[in-house]
């Protein structure tokens, strides 16, 4: 028997119905999660698409030493500002406002979120911090040169337009604070009948683990910011050795929340693939419970790791060797995950439809990135390779590698069930191939030379670094070429494509057990759940 | 909540209240943990600090809030039994003692600053190593206190419009709740900022 909790609406569901409202104010005005998930994705995915650009742009001046496109202020202000957008305006909301707000509740069988209008209020917050970082571009001082980090002293001192951009983080971490916050109450108030935490999808489970982190370590970034602030307009000689104050607490206060920040970052995205892999190997996900679970501890051992950030910036030896070994806890978890998510694809009837491709190309992505991450949480070899490409490289196979191909895991996973069509299958696949080819060249080329001894940041290299700069900026041409093709054929088929049923996919959580496209309320009447989320011959999938 | 006009979530409502509590408590942790590595680094200039602000004042403003926690306390009590004459004045008591509280607190700066003892100035740059930092802390955190006893008083005198308009009333009070209990957070923190900075040793 199928499991059905709506009937078949009328094939417009929640684009139908708006409440009243006509044209661009039924987005603009609407408390619709699913509504309010789109407006994110559609936000996000614009600043993820000029984060690329300027991605590119970096990886342009790279190709060669010395001067080829742009002066070195330019460069630092564009550094800046890639990692300002895609750290601050794409990862931390990406996966968790857009897929969070489009998903979530439906998988616990609510009607909506807690708080529908505070979660309306959390994207105006972050459209405003969005729009204070991009005038801070063209205001003032012109735009920050200081990197994502806005390291004191240079930060304080800078001439540039530090303050308003850290202004716009500030409502950025405000926004995530009023998601965080809403999506704890809502899975702690309103899950349905039935929906006990063990019968939770993983999804859920890991935007549990992320709101917790959100709402626990944002108000330190928060304060962080206040402080820079501070010095800049008061110089308040918080972190100004001259008054007595002390730059590395900066680095402490910045990185209690910026460590935790990158689990805000992977877990969800651990979320979407942990959802993804059992429905297309067609078999109950292995190890429920120690995903469910290693979630809740990656975000509580991600907690105390923070000053692995700061081996070189002056510590005790005692306080390098306690961060380092705390740091290979946090191993210990993520690589529970990694195998549950193999051992539930051995022996599974794999189908190898997009989601699947994008899911799979994550954990080799993010096994090599947390591999490199075991090197720079050893103080002995982070002194050696700290500050250079290789950290580069091993941030963007986390996180890109990771997240990033988590986000367009989910997209392919989960859009075509809110827009009622589907994309091109075979043309998706083959965008996943091309991108997988161009991101290890990017940034295996950067783990290569930075291993060589090329620190990151600098404008200039020297001649010997030279091949390997050029193979990755060849690559960014390639990993930019899959993203055209994945991101048109993608959108052209939610446009166009050929109309899909109410399972696609054969998943057995409850989104699935709705009309496509979900109707306003998404369920009719009581929900009552009955089995868990993997449970595919109880759904009737099998 | 939703649009389709649900009866409430009490518990849902109090549950996200703590959780934004939870994030103001970090907020001003961020500030104490600065307190506590510059107390360790500097624990002479502290004890100089702390001597120069004006016990009374702060001993003053201690007093005024926690009688404000007390009448907004007894507010909501009275609005649970149905008082709305009694919780609008306590409301209105509570709203008096934010803005004496920062009266009393813009006397107490304006002080400092007449006596050259404000952020980046050069008298606090002729004093001793790390007296500079605990005028900066103090700034910053009895400044960012202050902002929340404003919101404070914004967010009680809105709720106080509530129950003058029966919105808020016996039956569906968790938005006063939650006001007051944003209200208690002030105070607390406020109790924390008071012998750290005024009765220091």
């Amino acid at each position: 028997m199928n499991d059905t909790y709506s009937a078949t609406s009328s094939g417009e569901g929640f684009w139908a119905n708006q409440n009243g409202r006509t044209g661009i104010s039924a987005w603009l005005l609407s408390t619709d999660h699913k509504r309010i998930g789109l407006l994110y994705f559609w936000s996000v995915t614009s600043f993820f698409i000029v984060g690329v650009l300027l991605g590119l742009l970096i990886r342009l001046e790279l190709i060669a030493p010395g001067f080829n496109m742009m002066p070195p202020q330019m460069y630092n202000s564009l550094f800046t500002l890639h990692g300002v957008i895609m750290i601050f305006l794409f990862i931390i909301p990406g996966i968790p406002a857009a897929f969070g707000n489009l998903v979530m509740p439906i998988q616990i069988g609510a009607e909506d979120v807690a708080f529908p209008r505070l979660n309306l209020l959390s994207w105006y917050l972050y459209i405003t911090g969005a729009a204070l970082a991009v005038i801070s571009l063209f205001s003032g001082g012109g735009p920050p040169d200081t990197g994502w980090t806005f390291y004191v002293p240079f930060s304080a001192r800078t001439t540039t337009n530090v303050s308003l951009a850290v202004f716009g983080v500030f409502v950025l971490g405000f926004s995530g604070i009023l998601t965080g916050l809403n999506f704890l109450t809502t899975i702690h108030r309103m899950r349905a009948k039935g929906m006990t935490w063990t019968r939770m999808p993983l999804f859920t489970w890991s935007l549990y683990a992320t709101a917790w982190v959100q709402v626990l370590a944002t108000p330190i970034l928060a304060i962080t910011l206040v402080l820079i602030m501070a010095e800049r307009i008061l110089s308040a000689g918080m972190f100004d050795p001259a008054q007595g104050g002390d730059p590395v607490m900066y680095q402490h206060l910045f990185w209690i929340y910026s460590h935790p920040a990158v689990y805000i970052m992977i877990l969800p995205g651990m979320g979407v693939v942990s959802d993804i892999i059992p429905v297309f190997a067609r078999k109950p996900v292995f190890g429920y419970k120690a995903i469910a679970i290693s979630s809740v501890a990656i975000a509580a051992a991600g907690s105390l790791v923070w000053a692995h950030h700061m081996f070189v910036s002056g510590m005790s030896d005692l306080a390098v060797l306690i961060f380092s070994a705390l740091t290979f806890l946090v191993a210990i978890p993520s690589a529970i995950k990694v195998f549950n998510w193999v051992t539930t694809l051995h022996r599974g009837s794999i189908t190898l439809d997009p989601p699947l491709s994008f899911a799979l190309c994550f954990i080799f992505l993010f096994s090599i990135g947390g591999l490199g991450g075991l090197f720079l949480g050893a103080a002995a070899t982070d002194v050696h390779v700290t500050d250079t490409h290789f950290v580069v490289g091993h941030f963007h196979y986390v996180m890109f590698g990771g997240t990033g191909f988590a986000f367009f895991a989910a997209m392919h996973y989960w859009l075509p069930k809110y827009f009622g069509r589907m994309y091109n299958k075979n043309i998706a696949n083959l965008s996943c191939v091309i991108m997988f080819i161009g991101f290890n060249l990017v940034y295996l080329s950067m783990q290569i030379v930075g291993y060589e001894g090329m620190p990151r940041r600098y404008y200039d290299y020297l001649p010997q670094f030279a091949t390997l700069n050029l193979i990755s900026t060849v690559g960014s041409w390639i990993l930019a070429t899959g993203l055209i093709v994945m991101f048109v054929n993608l959108f052209r088929g939610l446009r166009h494509g050929e109309p899909v049923g109410r399972n696609p996919w054969g998943g057995a959580s409850l989104e699935w057990m709705v009309a496509t496209p979900p109707p306003l309320e998404n369920f009719d009447g009581e929900v009552e759940v009955t089995h868990g989320p993997y449970d595919f011959k109880k759904a009737g999938v099998l | 909540m939703s649009e389709a006009g649900h009866h409430k979530d009490y518990e849902g409502a109090k549950l996200g209240m703590w959780l934004f509590l939870f994030t103001e408590l970090l907020l001003f942790g961020g500030l104490f943990i600065l307190y506590g590595v510059y107390l360790n680094r500097y624990p002479e200039a502290f004890k100089a600090g702390g001597d120069k602000l004006n016990v009374f004042f702060g001993g003053g403003n201690t007093v005024v809030l926690l009688t404000s926690s007390l009448s907004v306390a007894v507010g909501i009590s009275a609005l649970q039994k149905g008082n709305k004459k009694l919780c609008l004045g306590m409301l209105w008591v509570t709203i008096g003692s934010a803005l004496l509280f920062l009266v009393n607190k813009f006397f107490e700066w304006s002080a400092k600053i007449s006596h050259g003892i404000y952020p980046g100035s050069a008298h606090l740059k002729e004093m001793i190593p790390g007296e500079s930092v605990f005028f900066g802390l103090y700034y910053i955190t009895t400044g960012l206190h202050g902002i929340h006893v404003l919101l404070g008083a914004g967010i009680l005198t809105w709720v106080a419009t509530l129950v003058r308009s029966d919105k808020v009333h016996q039956g569906d009070f968790v938005t006063l709740e939650n006001a007051g209990l944003y209200w208690h957070l002030v105070d607390l923190v406020w109790i924390f900022i008071f012998p750290l900075y005024y009765l220091i040793l």
